[in-house]
């Protein structure tokens, strides 16, 4: 009975999204008030239709109803509630109904936030996005349904694969998610001001928070799902550059380049056709994404149960959304006008050096990801394209990317002087080396990749540091206090120095990490010790152990640091009764400067076990750094020139501190 | 009595604390390392998305134990590879060869950096050389305060 | 001109969509032999039937044959297996089995009990020969032609459709 009305509510979503995506976008083509009118209440019936097809499936994983394929092929009833629900999202058609599920989300938030647009603008956006959910309810409807019956109905379920069976399962598909589908409200501002003629700086005003909200979030998933690989996986990686992981990386990239060139468009109506030529490219990848893990173009580890005929759905769906978009763009853009003028050195250019640093590094993921595809389809034979090529590639690219960071906020907007810039920065980046090859020394020895990543990280400081020193001087006759002074900041431009700062951490937790971390694969029998960077791991043994579907053993190592009890690790290994994959768990001891990583190997003769162990310095940093990048995201989101009741007509802001 | 006191001396030698410390898991660290940084650019044919130094799979436990014995026979990392990539190609390499077919691969990236930048400093330069006119009225000319976002 | 740098990204895209759809014919799991064309590497295995008697490549020279990978533990083989003992009792080409990591009674065994196509088998238990005949995935099988030289390479089971379309063929070529 659920699964039926499940179903009946995805057709009747279908319906409504077919109505949503044509009446208001020939309403606002021919100027039809009561056509455009339907907008809105189609969006929020939409909502509450796939709200209720969600929570139908929901409801069959939590009652164990194994009579639905898909909760037969991914739970079991000795499965905890917790993954029982993030079951929901565990293989491919649940995870498109959770795509779906935030597509309708973000449609809803921009219906009811958005009573400042016109109604012709308004009415193309949720037109626009209801294009697309049109697409994905098609897809699902027709070869990846859901709620799809199995009888007789099996007595118990498959079982979720045991390496979703992990926290970071839980919350990695939604926030990825949300970002992806979030990139959606972007590209349907762009389409609607494509199709409306009306690309200016107030336009970048409204797309830029929802923009930045889908980025914040996407950054989160990211790095979430780097946490889970790391937790899960076993063996201390965090990043393979495997193509699924490429897949999340381009839209973030493209999505970063879009952040910035919108500050453009939003200060100086300048290189608006780019701005939306980069809102529909990162929308773009995002749908490329769900191709390249739906389709079995390529091979992953995430990749989901694959079938060609899936994957040619949804090609012809990108071909008809991008292509249609990239028309529209070649048709329209040519007569979208310049803008104001600016510099060759200016904080525009510099922003513009930021874009096509971020596009050229998402391009160059792009084209190691497709590549060994490309030379096959040529018949030029297979090759693999593995960390070794990503790393050299990507690496060196960023370097410039954040020596622009040091430099860009400081920099006036339409013209700036190099001289100037010079003057303010060179302490700030002596300093950054100075910084850099102490923290190499201290930290053992100095190299040149440490050092490099180092001084990235502390530039990026030092430059911050000057800007706030800038901002706390007295300036003409107003006198006020440094406090006062600070708090009178906007909150977009705290967001971006927080964001800032999460990227100079992010750069110094790895080049930590990956040249001072210390590994050893050690035979340990009851007793034995080993000794690594101060610590000592003593082995006490393995029991057995029995959990809710798997069974295993528990090793016990207690860790002393100089002597005093630090820590008592627990790693397992375990077999998941149903689907018998072998799991190893390893057990980390997290820390504000280091992780303390014991995985178990196998047992040897005489009852001795291989026990791997690693001290990685600073790792928590890398995601520490992720998430105060969406922290500055989500603070400049909440910046208070977006909230639509304190906006009035004119854009220019000229007092002291709202201007941003 | 002295067994008693043989029992007790037993005791004191056997206290917590004087832990043995742990052997190393193999014989030979130095070659296992190196053993492990060729194997973690080599691809496993089973498990492909995984290194041969990582991965569970037999045919990989089988390579490795095969490296190892190159290594031990005094085999340079080159004919390492030549063995890997004589059987089963260039698949296995992580790292993809530089030849003709690769060379878009290997300077693309580079090739779109200095590719992009011109562009960037052409088209701004282009732009510079336009007459007022062709822009839009500049609503944020009186924002001349230093530093604002 | 100016039209030009607007009209890129779609014909950039237009490119990219017709690589994806190829891409949806491949396998980009399969991993191509780079011997094919090459002498087949050198080897000397016991038979499995009769642990003092030896096969070396160079006992092949002068005829068609095919090199059939297979084990007692490996489930797709039992798929191919009824294919085989069909397609041995043509004779048209001599069929020699390599057992992979197995162990003598074992492969034996099933030999029995599934029928046993091979003019004799030989036993790889450390799977050294099958590394150097690229093998990663068991069923695999080589033709190699009467100089040596490894003509084809099938991935996976052998089905009566490659048997008629691929292999018997190019056995009647190599032939002559």
């Amino acid at each position: 009975m659920i699964p039926e009305l499940g179903q009946i509510a995805l057709l009747l979503a279908l319906a409504v999204a077919l109505i949503q995506s044509t009446v208001p976008l020939l309403g606002a083509a021919r100027s039809r008030a009561d056509w455009m009118a339907f907008a809105r209440p189609a969006t929020q019936t939409h909502f509450l239709l796939v709200a209720t097809a969600f929570a139908c499936l929901l409801a069959s994983f939590v009652r164990n109803d194994f009579s639905v394929l898909y909760v037969a092929s991914n739970s079991n009833s000795a499965l905890p509630l917790a993954y029982r629900i993030a079951g929901v999202w565990g293989g491919h058609e649940g995870s498109l109904l959770l795509w779906l599920m935030m597509l309708s989300g973000w449609m809803l938030a921009v219906a009811q936030l958005s009573r400042h647009l016109p109604a012709p603008v308004i009415s193309r956006i949720l037109a626009v996005m209801g294009m697309i959910s049109v697409g994905f309810l098609l897809f699902m409807l027709s070869t990846s349904n859901p709620f799809d019956r199995l009888f007789p109905a099996p007595a118990d379920g498959n079982d979720l694969n045991p390496l979703l069976q992990d926290p970071g399962m839980v919350a990695h598909p939604p926030m990825l998610y949300m970002g992806y589908v979030g990139f959606s409200v972007a590209f349907a501002f762009a389409i609607a001001a494509l199709l409306g003629g009306k690309l200016d700086a107030t336009w970048a005003r409204w797309t830029r928070p929802w923009t930045t909200a889908a980025w914040s979030f996407l950054t989160i998933g990211i790095m979430l799902g780097s946490m889970w690989a790391y937790y899960v996986l076993g063996w201390g990686g965090w990043w393979f550059w495997d193509p699924v992981e490429n897949a999340s990386f381009m839209p973030w990239l493209a999505g970063t380049a879009l952040i910035h060139s919108l500050a453009v468009t939003e200060k100086r109506g300048a290189f608006k056709s780019w701005t939306v030529l980069l809102a529909i490219i990162a929308f773009s990848l995002s749908l490329l994404g769900t191709f390249l893990v739906r389709s079995g173009v390529l091979s992953s580890v995430h990749a989901f149960a694959t079938d060609p005929k899936r994957g040619l759905f949804i090609l012809v769906f990108l071909a008809i959304v991008i292509g249609g978009s990239l028309a529209l763009y070649a048709w329209r853009a040519p007569k979208v006008g310049l803008g104001a003028r600016f510099e060759l050195v200016s904080r525009e250019s510099m922003l513009l050096g930021n874009n096509v640093m971020f596009v050229v590094a998402m391009l160059s993921v792009l084209l190691g990801t497709l590549y060994p595809l490309l030379l096959d389809a040529l018949g030029m034979g297979k090759i693999s394209v593995g960390p070794p090529y990503f790393d050299t590639v990507f690496v060196p690219l960023m370097v410039p990317v954040v020596f622009l960071l040091g430099i860009g906020p400081l920099s006036r907007w339409k013209k700036a002087e190099i001289p100037d810039l010079w003057r303010r920065l060179r302490w700030a980046g002596g300093a950054a080396v100075l910084a850099a090859l102490a923290t190499s020394w201290l930290a053992g020895r100095i190299t040149f990749g440490a050092t490099m990543g180092f001084l990235m990280a502390f530039w990026i400081v030092g430059s911050i540091l000057v800007d706030l020193w800038e901002r706390v001087q007295p300036a003409g006759n107003v006198k006020a206090s440094i406090f006062s002074r600070l708090a009178l900041m906007p909150r977009s431009m705290i967001g971006m120095m927080v964001a800032h700062l999460g990227v100079a951490a992010f750069a110094f937790g790895i080049s930590m990490v990956k040249t001072y971390e210390v590994e050893r694969d050690v035979k340990m029998n009851v007793g034995d010790s080993t000794e690594l960077s101060g610590y000592t791991f003593t082995f006490r043994g393995v029991k057995d152990i029995r959990g809710p579907n798997y069974d295993g053993v528990q090793a016990t190592v207690e860790v002393l640091h100089s002597g005093s009890p630090e820590v008592v690790l627990r790693p397992e290994k375990r077999i998941y009764r149903v689907q018998r994959n072998p799991m190893t768990e390893a057990a980390i001891d997290p820390g504000p400067t280091r992780d303390l990583y014991v995985s178990l190997g196998e047992e040897v003769d005489g009852g001795a076990w291989i026990v791997r162990v690693y001290f990685k310095p600073f790792i928590d940093w890398i995601w520490g750094g992720c998430l105060l990048m969406a922290l500055g995201g989500g603070l400049a989101t909440s910046d208070r020139r977006y909230r639509a009741k304190q906006r009035q007509e004119q854009p220019i802001a000229a007092n002291v501190g709202t201007a941003s | 009595m002295a067994r008693l006191f043989a029992m007790l001396l037993c005791c004191l030698f056997a206290l917590p604390g004087v832990a043995k410390d742990a052997a190393p898991a193999t014989q030979d660290p130095v070659l296992e390392a190196r053993m492990l940084r060729i194997t973690s650019e080599l691809r496993c044919l089973v498990c492909q998305n995984q290194t041969i130094a990582d991965s569970h799979a037999d045919l990989a436990v089988d390579l490795r134990n095969q490296v190892r014995e190159m290594l031990r026979d005094g085999r340079s990392e080159e004919q390492v590879l030549s063995y890997m990539t004589d059987r089963y190609g260039d698949f296995v390499l992580y790292r993809p060869p530089v030849k003709p077919a690769t060379l878009l691969l290997w300077f693309g990236p580079a090739t779109l950096l200095v590719g992009g930048l011109c562009a960037l400093v052409l088209v701004l330069r282009r732009r510079s050389r336009l007459a007022d006119d062709q822009f839009e009225p500049d609503e944020f000319a009186a924002e001349q305060r230093e530093g604002a976002t | 001109m100016k039209s030009l740098r607007f009209i890129a990204p779609l014909a950039i895209f237009a490119i990219l969509v017709v690589f994806l759809f190829r891409g949806l014919n491949l396998d980009p799991r399969e991993v191509p032999s780079p011997l094919i064309n090459k002498p087949a590497p050198a080897f000397t295995l016991t038979r499995l039937d009769d642990a003092t008697r030896t096969i070396r490549r160079e006992d092949m020279l002068g005829k068609v044959w095919m090199l059939n990978v297979w084990a007692s533990w490996c489930v797709a083989c039992r798929q191919e297996h009824p294919v085989l003992v069909e397609f041995a009792r043509t004779k048209s080409v001599a069929l020699i089995g390599l057992n992979y990591k197995d162990t003598r009674p074992d492969a034996s065994g099933w030999l029995k009990q599934f029928g046993n196509p091979y003019d004799a088998s030989i036993f790889d238990s450390e799977g050294k020969v099958g590394i150097d005949f690229g093998v990663y995935g068991v069923p695999e099988t080589f033709v190699i032609d009467k100089q040596g030289v490894i003509r084809m390479k099938q991935i996976g089971p052998v089905t009566p459709e490659v048997l008629a379309t691929r292999i018997q063929p190019l056995i009647k070529e190599l032939n002559g």
